[in-house]
């Protein structure tokens, strides 16, 4: 008996710890650090004491309605990014290829002077090989596009991610931000497949931005319908095994599946979704047709410098009925009849957008995003009843997570590791240091590995750390800390205070600033022991960075 | 936290639990387990030609007459190819391969490639790097395939490097690797205050034990003071080695540094871009010509440098696919099929062009333009896997796809 209650005694002194752990409560402080933190890039000076006058549920109610909050300020930084508000007509008139621009001119002997004579054949016209390979021919370029109002298309994705950065950084919208951010790495494009490039301002301002908090179905059907997804997954190109022979054989086309496997595997049922090899064949025979009207831009840029209006709307979704295969299909299940047309496909988007596999697959992925990397089953159960009964509503689903009891507690408190977009703009905002979103800033996300529009394959960038983080990221998160503190990272400016009274007292102030004093009793000893009499807030601020602790949220 | 996470992170932390504190490094150990004569220690070293390699001018069949109907412009002529076999002839700038060649240090595998018929530089690419053709959804490379195929409990933080910007697809997924564009990047780069910075991380993740990060953190100051002691900017190669002034070469040459630095390297990756000749593509001399210089020397010079080291080294070369059979209006090729690969190390059965010849006349062409394929490239890939790198299950790298020895092109005996 002594015995027993002994082991009893021993268990409860050995367990307690990790039960009282489980689903602990935050405190008041915590939670709004940690709302902070999930549903936006953390806090900048002032956002604490902001969240705590007006109430955190508040908070959080106010970031499910973004349409609703001001962002004067954020607009404000992106508006002399022009590529924003193009349309993608109008980018490959402005930002053409200089090799295609370069054909298309010398297919109407349009060439500059220069380089008509520097072809090797005068009689052929033959523009050289490369013709940014050498140095006479790059500045004649140069001078040709500086004359036409031109630009590199290099640009666009460079202003694509400093809006996406500014935006991060100062939108008072940061949830929209955050599911911004969701949508584009679960709908993943890279940028440099092909017309991509071009596609992707109008994929981000069309597609996923009015989506992010709306109902799944529209932003699916969003998705297949755009241009930059269309061309990604090659969709484009697939046409009914059924179509004129000798057309096809020209045009070495034919039914494609990419898109077709990776709507179910990726976008909607998830890879244990319960699809078959056939349902991908039949899915691919409903979007057959679902093309782009001259996807790579035709001779937009060259028709417009001739005042000559190009066909209208290059760069555009349409249905090509003629190539679209009108059999009946078999999907899931469900008999698609033949002869729907456009309304095939459309069946598709319903049927996935609400098969429970569906919703399990989105509930997880949401969860993971917000709660930890292995997510609570209980809260995705849960998570996954709210988005079948709200009919796939965003907003809802997303209150569920925010109000469970799994989001607001301890286990969930700064365990997840930040993403390097996450990890820069988090590092901007706690400073609350000034930055132009441009290429300097990017780049260091590009070192941590994970560039904007800069994942090859369709399933974007992983939400678990286990899948990403290394040695040469983990050394490259310190030396952006470092670069950031200095003043070094171009584009960016933070200005630290100059205080130069007690150094424990400056390294004090800083870690509550960025880590709101979440600090390890280990990690806060061995940076007091780097103190240092002259300018100690740059190498403070450029270690805290760089602790195991603020590479957390 | 579960059992991946270690794999990726904290093995090395892992596999040092049990020895004392001052135990050696991991790299400590390399170099004690692995000094020359008794290593055992592999090396791959894949060169990937971005853009397409025109396999028909690298690797020239002067002694089929519809190559010279077919490129009535961009021929190499039979007197300037250097002639391998009296059929083939490598192309006049790749005569840094002469020697390689003549000593059977070198082999060809032509007509390969990726079976799938995509003629999209992006898919191409993707499916050579996964080497699931036809397959997008594969997450991982098939270099990082076979890093988990084989486990290696003595495993280095440079047991795969990429000499790259960004990771490549190929080395892409669970089993750790490292991408750097160059070797003096791993490191803290702060100037004149580097050292003390990098000693202020150092001290604060040694002391930090709870956070998984921590071991991450303690592993990567282990492999950048090796890094420094080993001195990059003073690297001197050897045998009289001469590398191209390029990305390409210098690339390489940090290869053969950590190859001779003994940390472990068992798959190193670079890449070569430029070879998209859509343009004036030239012949024995042009574009291509330039670029096929550049690419040529540079692996010689690597071979001179490492030397006897070559025992233990094999390098394969790939591009996505080759190029049209017949040039186009503007003297350059458009994109093909299949293509031509090399390997070469001192273990390798050269001298000799491997794989079936479909041949060039109209009705042999791929879709009647393009070289035909006779060797799927994973069964390059998976004979040098097995008998080079020694993997027991090759299989497994190769899903989807029935690996068979009887369908190795026997280069590696």
């Amino acid at each position: 008996m002594r015995k027993t209650v002994a082991l009893i005694l021993l268990f409860l002194l050995t367990q307690p710890i990790v039960f009282a752990q489980k689903h602990r409560s935050l405190t008041g402080d915590q939670r709004i650090i940690h709302v902070l933190n999930r549903l936006g890039f953390g806090a900048r000076p002032g956002d604490v004491e902001r969240v705590k006058a007006m109430g955190v549920e508040k908070y959080i109610n106010q970031q499910l309605n973004p349409e609703k909050i001001a962002d004067t300020v954020a607009e404000n930084k992106i508006h002399e990014l022009s590529v924003l508000n193009m349309t993608t007509a109008e980018l490959y008139e402005k930002y053409p290829q200089p090799g295609q621009l370069l054909r298309q001119l010398q297919a109407r002997g349009m060439l500059p002077e220069e380089m008509a004579a520097e072809a090797p054949n005068k009689n052929q016209n033959t523009p050289p090989a490369n013709p940014l390979e050498n140095e006479k021919n790059r500045k004649v370029i140069e001078e040709y596009y500086r004359e036409n109002g031109l630009q590199r298309p290099q640009r666009i994705i460079a202003e694509l991610q400093a809006s996406r950065i500014l935006r991060a950084v100062y939108s008072e919208r940061q949830l929209q931000e955050v599911m911004v951010d969701f949508w584009t790495n679960h709908f993943n494009i890279f940028a440099n497949k092909g017309a991509d490039r071009w596609l992707l301002p109008a994929y981000d301002r069309d597609t996923i931005r009015p989506n992010a908090m709306g109902k799944f179905s529209t932003l699916l059907q969003a998705t297949a319908q755009s241009p930059a997804m269309l061309f990604y997954l090659d969709n484009f190109q697939s046409v009914s095994p059924n179509e004129n022979q000798r057309r096809q054989q020209r045009q070495r086309r034919g039914i494609n599946e990419n898109y077709a496997r990776e709507l179910m595997e990726l976008h909607t049922l998830g890879v244990e979704g319960g699809y078959t090899q056939k349902d991908v064949q039949e899915v691919a025979r409903c979007f057959t047709g679902w093309t782009i009207f001259q996807p790579r831009g035709g001779a937009a840029a060259v028709n417009a410098m001739r005042g000559e209006a190009g066909r209208r709307n290059p760069g555009t979704f349409f249905f090509n009925a003629r190539v679209h295969d009108d059999g009946e299909k078999t999907v899931l299940g469900h008999k698609i009849p033949a002869g729907g047309g456009i309304k095939d496909g459309l069946t598709v988007l319903d049927i996935l957008a609400h098969h429970p596999s569906t919703a399990k697959f989105i509930a997880t992925k949401l969860v993971r995003h917000f709660v930890a990397d292995t997510p609570p089953q209980s809260l995705v159960d849960r998570v996954a009843a709210t988005f079948t009964k709200s009919d796939g509503d965003i907003r809802e689903t997303l209150k569920t997570i925010f109000f469970s009891k799994e989001f607001n507690s301890t286990e969930a408190y700064r365990v997840k590791i930040k993403r390097p977009f996450e990890l820069v703009i988090s590092a901007i905002r706690t400073l609350g240091a000034d930055t132009n979103g441009g290429p300097g800033t990017h780049r260091w996300m590009e070192r941590m590995g994970e560039p904007l529009y800069g994942f090859q394959t369709p399933n974007g960038y992983s939400d678990a750390a286990e899948s990403w983080v290394n040695t040469g990221g983990l050394l490259e998160r310190m030396n952006f800390g470092l670069a950031l503190a200095n003043n070094r990272v171009q584009g960016t400016t933070v200005s630290l205070s100059k205080t130069n009274g007690e150094q424990a007292k400056v390294m004090d102030e800083y870690l509550k600033t960025l880590l709101a004093g979440d600090i390890s009793a280990a990690t806060r000893e061995a940076l007091l022991k780097q103190l240092e009499r002259s300018d100690p807030a740059a190498k403070v601020v450029g270690l805290i960075l760089g602790t195991p602790e603020f590479q957390r949220q | 936290m579960n059992r991946r996470f270690f794999l990726k992170s904290g093995s090395i932390a892992l596999a040092s639990v049990g020895m004392s504190l001052s135990a050696p490094s991991f790299l400590e150990r390399f170099v004690l387990g692995n000094t020359p004569g008794n290593s055992k220690r592999k090396t791959l070293i894949a060169i990937f030609q971005r853009g397409a390699v025109d396999g028909l001018n690298l690797v020239v069949p002067f002694g089929e007459s519809n190559y010279y109907e077919s490129r009535p412009s961009i021929a190499i002529p039979k007197p300037e190819a250097i002639d391998l076999d009296g059929f083939f002839g490598l192309h006049p700038s790749m005569s840094a391969f002469k020697p390689l060649w003549e000593s059977k240090r070198l082999a060809i595998i032509h007509a390969s490639g990726s079976p799938d018929n995509t003629r999209s530089h992006f898919n191409a690419q993707d499916y050579m790097e996964s080497a699931t053709p036809g397959l997008k959804s594969t997450s991982d490379g098939w270099l990082n395939r076979y890093l988990r195929s084989k486990q290696d409990s003595d495993q280095s933080l440079f047991r795969a490097v990429s000499m790259t910007k960004t990771m490549p697809r190929v080395l892409q997924g669970r089993a750790p690797a490292v991408a750097m564009s160059n070797l003096s990047d791993f490191a803290i780069r702060a100037g004149k205050s580097s050292e003390n910075l990098q000693g202020g991380f150092e001290a604060i993740y040694a002391r930090e034990m709870k956070d998984s990060l921590a071991g991450t953190g303690r592993e990567t100051f282990e492999a950048v003071n090796y890094l420094k002691k080993a001195n990059p900017a003073q690297y001197q190669p050897e045998n009289g080695a001469q590398y191209p002034r390029n990305q390409f070469g210098t690339s390489l040459l940090q290869i053969a540094q950590l190859i001779k630095a003994g940390v472990g390297l068992e798959v190193a990756f670079t890449d070569i871009g430029g070879w998209d000749t859509h343009v004036n593509q030239g012949n024995s001399r042009g574009q291509l010509a330039n670029l096929l210089t550049q690419f040529s020397s540079g692996i010689a010079a690597l071979y001179q440098d490492l030397g006897q080291r070559m025992d233990d080294v094999v390098v394969l070369t790939m591009s996505e696919f080759g190029r049209t059979v017949r040039e186009n209006g503007n003297r350059g090729t458009d994109h093909g099929h299949a293509n031509a690969m090399f390997v070469l190390g001192n273990g390798v059965k050269g001298g000799k062009v491997y794989g079936q010849w479909p041949g060039l006349k109209s009705d042999q062409l791929y879709e009647g333009r393009d070289l035909a394929l006779t060797t799927d490239f994973r069964d390059v890939f998976g004979e040098i896997a097995t008998r080079h790198l020694g993997s027991t299950d090759a299989k497994s790298i190769f899903p989807g796809y029935s690996l068979s020895p009887s369908k190795f092109k026997g280069f590696l005996g």
